[in-house]
């Protein structure tokens, strides 16, 4: 079977735009992501090492703060329904494939560090920003929030300055 | 009235909802082709913009969403998550994630996305995303001075850019459009494309301009808020509006008679509600009456809504701002407050009666002035009722 094309992405865009606006209009709270590993680091340091987190200042903070199990938290679940909507989408248009993808200039072990190196950046960032790029920029530009706008200018901005610097990774 | 978290949907339902809000995210998201790296950095190098055409799109379409629903009534914007401002972090956190985005190539929603259609690249920047959030729990004691350093409160960008709500939406809606264009510019010449019909302008000129059209209609849609108080602060305004009234003696007597239909919105000072309250009130004040309570209040039925403040000019006001919001049924006390203290609670009967009906609103009067202080009394033994007040949703990752 063929390959089938991507949506477009305006159309896309418009109907994440509503699942926003839904989104906001009935949990008072917009989409997110990073959170949702914020929890799962909290949720596995919290029951491979308890003696760790009940004398360590973050987790403390974190548990003064949210009362319930870390993992019963909105953005966990949303993000469990991330992954079966992605999936589900990628069965429909014939894109499940497990591959390591990168550029044929560079070899897998280059793609390997740079993606665990990124993500480990980005989620270093998201911690220190308050959010991602769903949780921060898209929410926060839809509610006007201006620490979301200025988040959103700075990881696109950042983005394109370094972008130069890595280009031999993509291009 | 929105949010429906968490009056209409309980806490546990909003799990259910998530998960439900969740697949539909991921759903879009890999439908738009953010299950691929190649694709997501394209933007930076010229050769895809697709993460911008979507990205913009949602944000400009939410953001209209959302002042329209603050307009109508539909959702208590004072109840919506908005994301602090921490001035410092903001910019340094967005720019580590620049870097992680560039060298990745995934933020973290589009790797869950990817990871779900089996890509590797994208379970190893999940791991190593997990490393980073680690990291930056551990190093938190260094780190929490710088995180929590300029604070700038919960504002919104028109505020800090000192324009209206509208004139911002116009201007990001107008920036997105001009961005589309030059960015498909830019994606012709970066991968030699010749094809005229190439997102053809032609076929996308309608929808620029209809979207452009669509923003100026957020002039149409002031803040609701601003806009109705500053009418009710018009002195011109409030003298052609006659709100229904309601006497002193009426008012007192269906006090007496436990009237459990007459509701009382109580306009005075947090402290003098605290001092002296009547049963089945509330206190609220002007900015109040939008929000989600005070349509809860206001929403019973078969009730009447008396409003009373010191004076009856703030009840006159807070009249308007309920009729403006299309709330029914409301009623304003004569003469206030310091009517009713005048000639009922503190009455005094004058020596000389004169007709047969003014006698006996006399001794009317005489009697509630000994009731009502009781039922004051008793309704504050029974602990004045605090307003439970609907909290501000918390958000963001």
């Amino acid at each position: 079977m063929k390959k089938s094309e991507y949506m477009n992405p305006y159309l896309a865009g418009f109907l994440l735009g509503l699942l926003l606006l839904v989104t906001i209009f009935i949990t008072g709270r917009g989409l997110g992501a990073s959170g949702a590993f914020k929890s799962g680091v909290i949720a596995t340091v919290n029951s491979v090492v308890p003696s760790h987190t009940a004398n360590t200042h973050y987790y403390l903070e974190y548990f003064e703060e949210h009362k319930e199990s870390p993992l019963l938290s909105w953005l966990v679940f949303e993000v469990i329904g991330v992954v079966i909507g992605a999936f589900a989408s990628g069965l429909i248009s014939n894109r499940v494939k497990l591959k390591l993808e990168h550029s044929p200039r560079i070899t897998s072990n280059v793609r390997i560090a740079g993606a665990l190196f990124g993500g480990l950046l980005f989620g270093l960032g998201s911690q220190l920003g308050r959010g991602c790029t769903s949780g921060s920029a898209l929410s926060g530009m839809a509610v006007l929030s201006t620490g979301g706008i200025i988040t959103m200018l700075a990881i696109f901005g950042g983005a394109y300055a370094f972008a130069y610097f890595f280009r031999k990774l993509w291009i | 009235m929105g949010p429906l978290v968490p009056d209409i949907i309980g806490n546990e339902l909003n799990l259910v909802v998530a998960l439900l809000i969740g697949i539909a995210f991921g759903f879009i998201l890999e439908q738009a082709g953010f299950s691929t790296s190649k694709k997501l950095v394209g933007l930076f190098y010229g050769y895809d913009f697709t993460v911008l055409r979507v990205f913009f799109t949602a944000g400009i379409t939410a953001m209209i969403g959302v002042i329209a629903f603050g307009h109508f009534g539909l959702l208590d914007l004072n109840l919506i998550f908005v994301n602090p401002t921490y001035i410092g972090s903001a910019v340094v956190g967005g720019l580590i994630m620049g870097l992680g985005f560039i060298l990745g190539g995934f933020c973290p929603g589009t790797s869950v996305c990817a990871a779900a259609t089996g890509k590797i690249d994208a379970m190893i920047f999940i791991a190593g995303s997990f490393l980073g959030v680690f990291i930056f729990a551990e190093g938190y004691i260094y780190l929490e001075d710088f995180y929590k350093s300029g604070f700038w409160g919960y504002p919104h960008m028109f505020e800090t850019l000192g324009m209206s709500q509208s004139a911002f939406a116009v201007v990001m809606t107008v920036f997105a459009v001009l961005a589309f264009i030059v960015t498909t510019m830019i994606e012709k010449k970066v991968n030699k494309i010749s094809d005229p019909n190439y997102y053809s302008p032609k076929r996308y000129l309608g929808i620029a301009l209809a979207t452009i059209f669509i923003s100026f209609t957020a002039f149409l849609m002031p803040e609701r808020q601003s806009d109705i108080l500053s009418r009710a602060s018009d002195k011109n305004v409030l003298n052609t509006f006659h709100p229904e009234k309601m006497t002193v003696d009426e008012f007192a007597f269906r006090i007496i008679d436990g009237d459990r239909k007459l509701n009382i919105v109580d306009l005075r000072s947090k402290e003098d509600f605290t001092q002296m309250s009547l049963p089945n009130s509330v206190n609220m004040n002007y900015e109040n009456l939008f929000g989600k309570d005070a349509a809860k209040t206001f929403s019973k039925k078969n009730a009447s809504y008396v409003i009373i403040a010191n004076t009856e000019d703030e009840e006159t006001k807070a009249a308007y701002i309920a009729r403006e919001i299309g709330y029914e049924n409301v009623y304003v006390l004569s003469d206030g407050m310091n009517g009713f203290r005048d000639n009922v609670i503190n009455f005094k009967a004058p020596q000389n009666i004169g007709t047969r009906h003014e006698s006996d609103l006399y001794k009317f009067r005489e009697k509630a002035s000994i009731l009502i202080p009781e039922i004051i009394k008793e309704n504050k033994n029974k602990g004045v009722q605090e307003n439970k007040e609907s909290k501000r949703a918390l958000g963001g990752c």
